[in-house]
């Protein structure tokens, strides 16, 4: 009585109507980060960043002002070094986070997936489209602190500021470098989980505690070097971004205090970011691929 | 190339439970089908499988011949599709949505104007087109997806229960959108609870259930399927009609087999089965001078085969 397979006779069509000449990969993906960029700077995040940027670079500038200690205003080295090249890894923690936390999971939460998805694109698109307007959106913010820092150091060093401008303009990279390997680890957990919020949580909780835990164990209990932590790189102490102006440290120190430490040398910083770069790329792509709307 | 869908054993598993087990449906032409099925049927499932949202445990979709699960991109090119009510990232105006979604889909940046004016202007959402989408209402919403769908003037719309979400007056604007779809070349997949929306609008309907297809037909088929002809009218009076009225002047009149009650002053009546009585029914119950007022099929040909067939899936 029923009939399952059933083929309705062509009828006649004024021929293919639908508009457009859909993209290629790289067109589409720079398409969606500008409007995904465009989101993100009017979302209420891009504000909280803002905020953040504002108060911490307001408080450095205070600070200054009020103690004008000598051994951070003598030189431009000492004023990025102390000022900038300490504290750029943990706002960019802080910006990776933000912008990159539900970049993926979001689209599953607030269901602006299905929006997107029912477009003729890729998901490697969507998900290199957004990478990089989270990319951006973090480069902003910290573009915007280093303009604060560079501020004050004109205000105090006048043209001495740019002295060794190379060494700024080495630093800014390492911190790209450091934000891009950064945001491609926020983005594959972003990727593992449907909620934002644990994604947000669990890439925080690890670069927090997590990652210091295992770095001491490791380097405590089995005296090894800790290069397969992204926060290898980003350790306050020796941060990379700060090796052009401090320069590159011993890489194993002994003291009696501290015990043994490493330092990442200039290269292997650099391999340790690229590596993490793509092998998150990769997995975070892996699984955006297999996911489901449902 | 005439635009069409199909379904090649079409299956998804969540776990041990089969959503939809093996659906062959093939579709080509200017046509648009309703695709039915009582809640949980698979009908969601099945068109997000046509969007590529999920995967099949087994099968293909294609999409004008171009399978959706080996290259998305091509087979979405000339596909518009609204599955649930997607959410737009809620900072960008109408404007800037339709404009990212023209410009993912290749349209020149004067075709994503006029295209954008002429969508919102049949989805009534003109004035809204420069507000944020955050602050809308579902319906609203919906009517921007709707819009969005239409953007490129695809040759095959999916829609999962467009009109879902709508006010009374959005739900006709919908229609009259589809219908003035269905004039030009394409193919309209769409699913939907609202019968009377389905027969208004579609050519063919699909019927699932279980995850299963009962029957895909033309409405004309369904209307010959349904072989009984009309099973029962809805008689309404002008004044309340009491019980033993009914069941001592009404139930006893040639034709009618049984009677329940809608309201007051409004019954159903079922008729038997042989021939069509309505005529000389209606002429009878107007002699009875009860004060009726209307008198018309309680149901049409396409929800009697629904309801029939749905209840023998059900074993019943
Ligand atoms: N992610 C999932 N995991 C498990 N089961 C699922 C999942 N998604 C859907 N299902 C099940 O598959 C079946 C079909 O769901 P589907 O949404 O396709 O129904 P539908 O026909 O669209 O129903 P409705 O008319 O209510 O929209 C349902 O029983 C549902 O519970
Ligand atoms: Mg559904």
């Amino acid at each position: 009585m029923s009939a399952p397979t059933a083929t309705m006779p062509a009828a006649p069509t004024a021929g293919d109507g639908t508009l457009g000449v859909v993209p290629g990969t790289f067109q589409q993906a720079m398409i969606l980060s500008r409007y995904q960029l465009r989101d993100y700077l009017r979302s209420r995040r891009f504000v909280l960043m803002m905020s953040i940027v504002a108060v911490v670079g307001g408080l450095l500038t205070g600070l200054i002002a009020y103690f004008r200690p000598a051994g951070v205003i003598g030189s431009a080295t000492d004023m990025y070094g102390t000022l900038w090249g300490t504290s750029a890894s943990g706002l960019i923690l802080f910006a990776g986070i933000i912008f990159g936390g539900d970049a993926i999971a979001g689209e599953f939460q607030n269901k602006t997936g299905y929006f997107l998805m029912g477009l003729p694109i890729r998901r490697a698109t969507v998900y290199a489209g957004k990478y990089t307007a989270a990319v951006a959106a973090a480069v902003v913010s910290t573009a915007v602190y280093l303009a604060i820092i560079v501020g004050n150091a004109v205000y105090y060093l006048g043209p001495g500021a740019f002295s060794d401008g190379s060494a700024l303009l080495e630093s800014f990279g390492l911190a790209v470098l450091y934000l891009l390997a950064l945001v491609g680890f926020v983005f594959l957990f972003s990727s593992l989980f449907k909620t934002s919020l644990y994604a947000v949580l669990v890439v925080a909780v690890l670069f927090l505690f997590g990652f210091s835990i295992i770095q001491d164990l490791v380097v405590g209990l089995i005296h090894i070097e800790p290069w397969f932590l992204l926060s290898y790189v980003a350790n306050t102490s020796n941060s990379v971004i700060n090796y052009p102006f401090v320069g590159v440290p011993a890489h194993v120190s002994h003291s009696p205090l501290l015990g043994t430490t490493y330092a990442p040398g200039y290269a292997e910083a650099i391999e340790i970011m690229v590596g993490y770069l793509f092998a998150t790329a990769l997995g975070g792509l892996a699984l955006f691929e297999r996911e489901e709307f449902s | 190339m005439a635009p069409s869908i199909e379904a090649r054993q079409l299956t998804k598993r969540f776990g041990s439970f089969v959503a939809l087990d093996h659906l062959d449906l093939a579709v080509e032409g200017a046509v648009c089908v309703g695709f039915l099925g009582p809640n949980g049927a698979g009908k969601t499932t099945t068109l997000k499988m046509f969007t590529d949202l999920i995967f099949p445990t087994e099968g293909e979709a294609f999409i004008n011949g171009i399978s959706v699960q080996r290259d998305r991109k091509r087979a979405l090119a000339s596909c518009g599709d609204l599955i649930e009510t997607p959410e737009i990232y809620p900072s960008l105006s109408p404007n800037e949505a339709l404009e990212m979604s023209g410009a993912l889909r290749g349209m020149r940046p004067e075709e994503i104007r006029d295209r954008t004016r002429v969508v919102l202007d049949e989805v009534k959402m003109t004035e809204w087109a420069d507000k944020k989408v955050g602050k809308f209402s579902k319906g609203m919403k919906q009517r921007i997806n709707i819009a969005a769908s239409l953007l490129s003037d695809p040759d095959v719309v999916i829609l999962d229960e467009p009109s879902t979400g709508l006010d009374p007056r959005g739900m006709a604007e919908v229609r009259d959108i589809i219908r003035g779809l269905k004039k030009e070349r394409r193919l309209i997949f769409m699913s939907s609870h609202i019968l009377s929306e389905v027969v208004d609008v579609c050519d063919r309907v699909a019927l699932l259930n279980h995850g299963k297809l009962l029957f895909s037909d033309t409405l004309a088929n369904v209307a010959l399927r349904f072989d009984g002809g009309v099973r029962s009218v809805e008689a309404e009076f002008a004044r309340p009609v009491d019980d033993p009225v009914v069941s001592g002047q009404i139930a006893s009149l040639p034709g009618v087999s049984g009677w329940s009650r809608v309201d007051a002053s409004r019954i159903t009546l079922s008729l038997k089965a042989d021939g069509d009585s309505r005529a000389e029914l209606l002429e009878r119950l107007a002699a009875l001078k009860l004060g009726l007022v209307s008198f018309r099929e309680s149901r049409s040909a396409l929800e009697e085969v629904y309801l029939r067939e749905i209840s023998t899936g059900e074993g019943g």
